[in-house]
């Protein structure tokens, strides 16, 4: 085995490229959950705002607007999603479940002629100063925007949740939604906003997949991200700086395991392919059995305003 | 008199089957405590919420200082000057004191500011609070403390308390009756809700009654006795319960120095509780909510085992668990009705079975016989004259009080030899609670032996033969309800019985 054929910066780089769907996804099933809805579709609005931005992509030449449109594929996913356990208050989990299904579903129709063609890809946007420091510059300022991008929306969603009055109500929601509605707070329009936001993030997430890390369209090519993603929320405590720990954390585990494999570790390569999921796990796992772990409280609960 | 703060005329407010409100005018004037007063579904819930704005009238006006007031939202009422503490449902368990303030105030400052504030006004009403506690961490007095500053930091002309001592200890009545006696000296206003008639004869100036969504009469609750109140609001001549007290017979339950662990972070831990309940007699246990009760009722019916300390008759029963205990005689209503006492969303034949299978014998060879189940819960139904079209109704369809007449009617009529409640009447209508109570005291009549815990003190004062309270988990020394005064029983809550013991 060659380790020396690793290079720690652009391991690094590359942890991040790959850590950014994810990362994306869970933060935005974060905000979802905060409001106390379960939205199991994530895998669903991903793999719909992967297609639906890798189709605008091409036939426009611009990845700009096909990220932007597969935020938007992803929020009319989950507003379907939201109309169905909002308004019309069916179960939650089978309904988010159903959603993956029919994102699933769906991609793979538009899907079928886009097969083999490769897309027009974000450029790197070299930040200026930051980027010229050695070693640290190519392995933190040296991405493409989404990448900061989804650094900034953690940072924002910390702030909004913590100082905020919007966040503040919005966290209420999913303590109480009984105590919110009593208080005037219109529980069901704010819950519809976080799943638009959520919807909106998970295609954005997708979009990073078959737009900037492949890039190019496989049918299923999310594989199972989307999941993860549902998982670090709650290890993470539904903290968004832990979010990002996890989303790094799986997204390193990946990255060094395929470096490994190219190195020539003698690990059995099934071993290696499972260790981003195990540790990820392990790792989250001893965060969160230190107590507090801070699920809100209305979390799947139906709300109907009567009485 | 001078114009009136609120004016309130003829409001109506129907919903699908049922009226709600029907023309209810009443005023209510700036320094004046107005008792609303009325059974479970006389209406006074949906007119609080009218003049909170969280429920639109159909027909009717309402003037806030003369002018017209039609608040669309509850934000809008608290613009106005309209503030609410509610009886439960309004505080988030996991945020701090001053976030769950922030939450119920327009234009709130930002969090430093609004702790200071928060200390200033909770010391000048003598409520103090730590702005920084986790709500979820405060015992139900200081949760009332928290809704309450949230309202007075507004400046309210109107205050609206529903139920607001529920659930308090004697001492803290008095606390919030002199912070609200306060108020009213400062001019606010305050629309008090409650079932407790006596309260509102010291508290209140004027009280209007409703039944059936009418407003049925306006006096003066310091000139109207408590049993007039009580008949307007119920709209007959209102039984009160009566037994024979006659000699006690053999102990039936005794139990021994019973201590357990807290089943959970937040339960409590038993500690030595001990006590012994003879036949005819009803042994009633008080205290605050969350000293115990649960835990307590959990090892006497045979939810939680332990090692001798239960004995039926002289045999050791701590070990059984509850379909066992059952069997014996030894039954018991929990305190939640629906998931503990009843599950919700099966039919009332169902939950009849779950409780009655054993001593009804609806069993044979592991099958069910629907039928009977069926009749026992329709004899259920009719005995305790529970309102509900049929016994395939499920038990969340049953409105409050409804359900706990069916869920204390299930056990009453199985004749148990023993029978343990909790909190047979909360949240009932004054002659549901009437007719609970009689049932109980018929019972103990009949030979039981009765273990009655609640929070409302005139109930167990009404129907028990011993007292004794419950605090932290321990009990304290059992009394005679003859000769036994507020002052002492509420040290005996505070857990202070120890000292009086020895000056006794």
């Amino acid at each position: 085995m060659d380790l020396s054929s690793i290079n720690p910066a652009l391991l690094i780089a590359s942890l991040m490229v790959s850590a950014t769907p994810i990362l994306l996804a869970a933060l935005g099933e974060l905000v979802v959950e905060k409001t106390g809805v379960l939205n199991l579709g994530v895998e669903g609005m991903m793999i719909t705002g992967a297609i639906c931005g890798f189709a605008i992509g091409v036939n426009t030449g611009s990845p700009v607007l096909g990220f932007m449109f597969a935020a938007m594929s992803g929020a009319l996913l989950s507003l379907a999603f939201g109309i169905l356990t909002q308004y019309l208050l069916s179960n939650q989990v089978a309904t988010g479940l159903g959603l993956t299904l029919v994102g699933l579903g769906l991609s793979s129709l538009i899907g079928k002629p886009y097969e083999g063609i490769k897309s027009p890809t974000l450029q790197k946007m070299e930040l200026p100063i930051l980027s010229d420091i050695p070693i640290v510059g190519p392995m933190l300022f040296s991405h493409d925007p989404m990448v900061y991008f989804s650094v900034a929306l953690v940072a924002a969603t910390w702030a909004v949740l913590k100082y905020t009055r919007a966040g503040l109500i919005l966290r209420a929601v999913g303590e109480s939604h009984d105590a919110a509605h009593a208080l005037g707070y219109k529980v069901v329009r704010i819950r519809i906003l976080a799943i638009l936001f959520g919807g909106a993030c998970a295609g954005l997430a997708g979009a990073y997949i078959s737009l900037v890390r492949v890039p190019q369209w496989t049918e299923g090519m999310t594989a199972g991200a989307g999941w993860i993603a549902l998982a670090i929320v709650v290890f993470a405590s539904w903290k968004p700086w832990r979010v990002l720990i996890g989303a790094y954390l799986f997204g390193g585990v990946t990255v060094l395991q395929l470096n490994l494999q190219a190195a020539g570790a003698k690990v059995p390569i099934e071993v290696l392919s499972m260790s981003p999921y195990l540790i990820t796990i392990a790792v989250l796992v001893i965060i969160s059995a230190r107590g507090n772990h801070g699920a809100p409280a209305a979390l799947g609960k139906i709300f109907h305003a009567s009485q | 008199m001078s114009d009136p703060l609120l004016r309130l005329s003829g409001l109506t407010k129907a919903y699908p089957g049922v009226v709600a409100n029907s023309d209810v005018s009443f005023d209510i004037h700036a320094g004046e405590v107005h008792a609303l007063l009325g059974e479970n579904g006389a209406g006074k819930s949906t007119l609080v919420k009218m003049i909170y704005g969280l429920v639109k009238p159909d027909t009717g006006r309402m003037t806030l200082n003369s002018a017209p007031f039609a608040p669309s939202a509850p934000s809008a009422a608290r613009l106005s000057g309209v503030a609410m503490v509610f009886q439960h449902f309004s505080l988030f368990d996991a945020l701090n004191v001053a976030e769950n303030i922030a939450l119920g105030m327009e234009n709130a400052p930002k969090q430093r500011d609004l702790a200071a504030k928060i200390k200033e006004v909770s010391n000048q009403y003598g409520l103090p609070l730590d702005p920084y506690m986790r709500v979820g961490d405060l015992s139900a007095g200081e949760r009332q403390r928290v809704e309450i500053i949230r309202c007075l930091l507004q400046n309210p002309k109107l205050l609206i308390m529903d139920e607001p001592t529920s659930v308090l200890t004697p001492q803290e009545v008095e606390i919030l009756f002199k912070t609200l006696r306060q108020l009213k000296a400062e001019g606010t206003a305050i629309l008090y809700i409650s079932h407790k008639l006596e309260e509102i004869r010291s508290l209140c100036d004027t009280a209007t009654i409703l039944r059936l969504g009418q407003k049925v009469a306006t006096c003066t609750p310091a000139d109207t006795s408590a049993k007039e109140l009580a008949e307007m609001m119920v709209g007959e001549t209102l039984h009160v319960p009566e037994r024979a007290t006659g000699a006690f017979g053999d102990v039936i339950l005794d139990v021994k120095d019973l201590s357990l662990r807290a089943p959970t972070e937040f339960g409590t831990a038993l500690k030595n509780v001990t006590f012994k309940v003879r036949a005819r007699e009803i042994l009633g246990i008080g205290g605050v909510a969350g000293n115990g009760q649960d835990e307590l009722l959990g090892a006497l019916s045979g939810e939680v085992s332990s090692n001798n300390t239960v004995s039926l008759r002289g045999s050791d029963i701590s070990k059984l668990g509850p379909q066992q205990r059952r069997a014996l005689g030894v039954l018991a209503a929990p305190e939640e009705r629906l998931g503990h006492a009843a599950v919700p969303d099966m039919s009332l034949s169902e939950n009849a079975l779950l409780s009655a299978a054993v001593r009804k014998d609806m069993m044979r060879f592991g099958f069910v016989n629907w039928g009977k189940a069926k009749l026992y819960a329709e004899h259920v139904i009719n005995e305790f004259d529970v309102r509900t079209p049929g016994a395939g109704n499920a038990a969340r369809s049953l409105s409050g009080g409804n359900l706990q007449k069916f869920v204390i009617g299930r056990e009453v009529l199985q004749y148990p030899d023993v029978l343990i409640v909790n909190q047979p009447t909360w949240g009932v209508d004054a002659s549901a609670a009437a007719a609970i109570r009689q049932s109980l005291m018929d019972l103990a009549e009949k030979g039981a032996a009765l273990v009655v815990i609640s929070q409302d003190l005139d109930e167990l004062m009404e129907i028990s033969d011993h007292f004794a309270a419950l605090n932290e988990g321990r009990l304290s020394s059992i009394r005679p309800v003859q000769g036994l005064n507020v002052e002492e029983i509420g040290l005996m809550m505070g857990g202070v019985h120890d000292s009086m013991e020895g000056a006794a």
